[in-house]
């Protein structure tokens, strides 16, 4: 490689400015590069303090090297060096700064609860549609027993159904402490909750229309099976049964399809923005709502498969579902309404 | 920061020779004007299918070491054990499993966009990344919305349609219409957006890797060159002609470059050198070069053959 050094000044007089104008600044250049390789490849820990301290400043460097370039030097090799060399050191200077457990500090310590409160109305909304549904499950069951096996998919559960003795309720819903495969029943749980949370906010795509369904669909099988143990006298018992895991899945749930509406209605009515705009904002506080609710359904199906089975009285069970959602309430609204926040609201 | 759109971007861009639709020019904070060019649809399709090849391969051969592992704890339990653990072991097999799929389907396209590359083994191999339409920095959210769209892009469709089977119709017809739909997404808009790009904000754009080339060293003052051309000689040409001169002699295929000459030397009228193409050619370019430059630095551009100055 020739550098300025090895050229001896009668020779360096001789070249094209251009030309001069590379061989001063290569150094530096060559040197982005190799920290840039070193990043990209991972490597961030064999940069040494020096070099990614200078990071920085040896990008803005080069920047303005290309900037320099594109004025004075038609050498097309050089600029479209300098340009994929800029466009690689502008994604390792900007691009995704934090390391997953800093993002996972980040979200937990405040993000997560500031975008479950940003979801606002839609949040409201989902939630009016998921006691709508449940009430829409009750009252056509009352109305005609027939709905429920409509409801209520088959082989959901073989003794629940209208006309099943009080007893036969009653012994579904205690006396399963014993029982083998928790375990593999709780990871089912969540892959199948998830399953559905993840379809409900995606479906938000398609104006959230497909969303509100899926809520009401999923609720009115609740309102099904409460009227069911309603007729048995076990309403209580029933309520605790399901609030073991239900708040904190039903939460997420409604988390999920305040997510996939607040897509929909900003895509719907993107007031002054533009529609891809108004969806891609929506979308990534969503994102970030989907990734609590994950988190959630975690701990839902560790809650359904192991302590509903374990703590097999109606009490115990209250208190473990009235303390999840006292938890869950407290630690999306009660904190954090910082000065930050106001913007956040719009 | 700012992406502009493709009528300022082809005049922010005067370096490259080569042209598409897809050329976008992004404006990074320190005001330098980067050219990026949007993904294009074979390398998005290869990409995915990469990944896929790469999941499935992966999946297969876990799934082949955890029946392996089950196998063999079950004789262990045979030979060694009350017959109690069985059902334990099972169910650790399973609940792997069913962690395994869950990762598969939503943790693998979510790790790899992470790091630094922002891009899936697939998207790497076909020399794409993903990146924020905004310009801004590439975050953590854009990367889950993205990535959980691909569910009712990709596998609930895909799911659906192996469910429903060909012989029922109308259901069949309605998942690969779904299917097709979201497929196609990226065929219909300018920038190749899918679904998920549209809710995340992001795109996928080219991620090019060079390296630096030895300069191609014209002298300026070519005092005792052998070839000496007039102003007149060279002002018949523009910058598009200087750079494919420039792509030719890195070539330097010989046909090609005695070719040129004799185009060259046919124009400004002098007489073909057949075996000194070569000095010919580089001395032709440094003296065009420095003089586009030297036009350069006060103000005067000359585009192409066609333009005047």
């Amino acid at each position: 490689m020739t550098t300025p050094d090895t050229l001896t000044p009668n020779l360096l007089g001789a070249l094209l400015r251009s030309d001069r104008f590379r061989l001063e600044r290569e150094a530096d250049w060559q040197r982005l590069e190799a920290i840039v390789l070193a990043a990209e490849k991972g490597r961030l820990r064999r940069i040494s303090d020096e070099d990614l301290l200078a990071l920085p400043q040896l990008y803005r460097t080069v920047a303005s090297s290309l900037s320099i370039a594109r004025a004075i030097s038609l050498d097309a090799a050089t600029l479209g060096y300098l340009e994929a060399l800029v466009q690689r050191a502008w994604f390792v200077v900007y691009g995704p700064r934090s390391s997953l457990v800093a993002w996972l500090r980040g979200f937990l310590g405040g993000g997560w609860s500031r975008a479950v409160r940003g979801l606002g109305v839609d949040l409201a909304i989902a939630f009016a549609v998921m006691v709508a549904g449940v009430l829409v499950g009750w009252l056509l069951v009352a109305h005609d027993p027939e709905w429920y096996g409509a409801l209520v998919p088959g082989g959901f559960g073989d003794a629940r159904v209208p006309g099943a003795s009080a007893a036969t309720l009653k012994g579904t819903l205690f006396g399963h402490g014993g029982q083998d495969g928790m375990g593999a029943f709780a990871a089912f749980l969540f892959s199948n909750n998830a399953g559905v949370s993840i379809l409900s906010f995606a479906l938000g795509f398609a104006f959230g229309i497909p969303t509100l369904m899926l809520l009401v669909q999923n609720t009115a099988i609740l309102g099904a099976m409460l009227w069911l143990y309603h007729g048995a006298g076990l309403t209580i018992d029933f309520a605790a049964w399901i609030s073991v895991h239900g708040t904190t899945e039903l939460f997420a749930i409604l988390l999920a399809g305040g997510a996939g509406l607040h897509i929909g209605r900003a895509m719907a009515f993107p007031g002054e923005r533009s529609v891809l705009a108004a969806a891609a904002e929506a979308g990534r506080r969503a994102a970030q709502v989907m990734a609590g609710v994950v988190l959630m359904l975690i701990a839902a199906a560790l809650l359904e498969g192991f302590a509903r089975q374990l703590v097999d009285n109606t009490p115990g069970r209250l208190a473990i579902g009235g303390f999840m959602l006292a938890f869950w309430l407290a630690y999306f609204f009660a904190f954090a309404r910082g000065p930050g926040e106001v913007r956040e609201w719009r | 920061m700012a992406v502009t759109g493709r009528a300022r971007a082809t005049r922010a861009i005067p370096t490259r020779l080569a042209r598409t639709g897809r050329d976008r020019t992004l404006v990074t904070p320190e005001g330098v004007a980067l050219p990026l060019t949007v993904a294009g649809l074979g390398a998005r399709a290869g990409a995915l299918m990469l990944d896929i090849a790469v999941l499935f391969t992966g999946f297969l051969v876990l799934i082949i070491a955890l029946f392996s592992l089950a196998g063999g704890v079950a004789g262990m339990i045979g030979r060694l054990g009350t017959g109690r653990e069985a059902p334990l072991a099972l169910q650790f097999v399973v609940v792997l499993m069913i962690v395994l799929t869950f990762l598969a389907r939503y943790a693998y396209f979510l790790w790899f966009e992470l790091g630094a590359r922002g891009a899936t083994p697939g998207k790497r191999m076909t020399g794409i990344r993903i990146a924020a339409r905004d310009g801004g920095r590439l975050t953590a959210e854009m990367v889950i919305a993205r990535n959980l769209m691909r569910d009712i892009e990709l596998f609930i469709p895909v799911v659906l349609i192996a469910r429903a089977g060909v012989d029922s119709g109308p259901a069949w017809l309605a998942a690969t219409a779904w299917f097709a739909l979201f497929l196609l997404m990226p065929c219909f808009n300018r920038d190749h957006l899918r679904a998920g790009d549209v809710i995340a904000g992001t795109w996928v754009v080219e991620a090019p890797r060079r390296t630096l080339e030895a300069p191609m060293a014209p002298a300026a003052q070519p005092a005792g060159a052998e070839y000496l051309f007039s102003d007149a000689e060279l002002a018949i040409y523009g910058e598009y002609e200087l750079q494919t001169l420039e792509r030719i002699l890195r070539e330097g295929r010989e046909a090609v470059l005695e070719q040129v000459q004799a185009t060259i030397a046919g124009k400004i009228g002098r007489d073909v050198d057949p075996w000194r193409a070569r000095p010919f050619l580089e001395a032709y370019y440094g003296q065009l070069r420095a003089r586009l430059e030297a036009g350069m630095r006060l103000g005067k551009r000359k585009a192409d053959k066609h333009a005047s100055g």
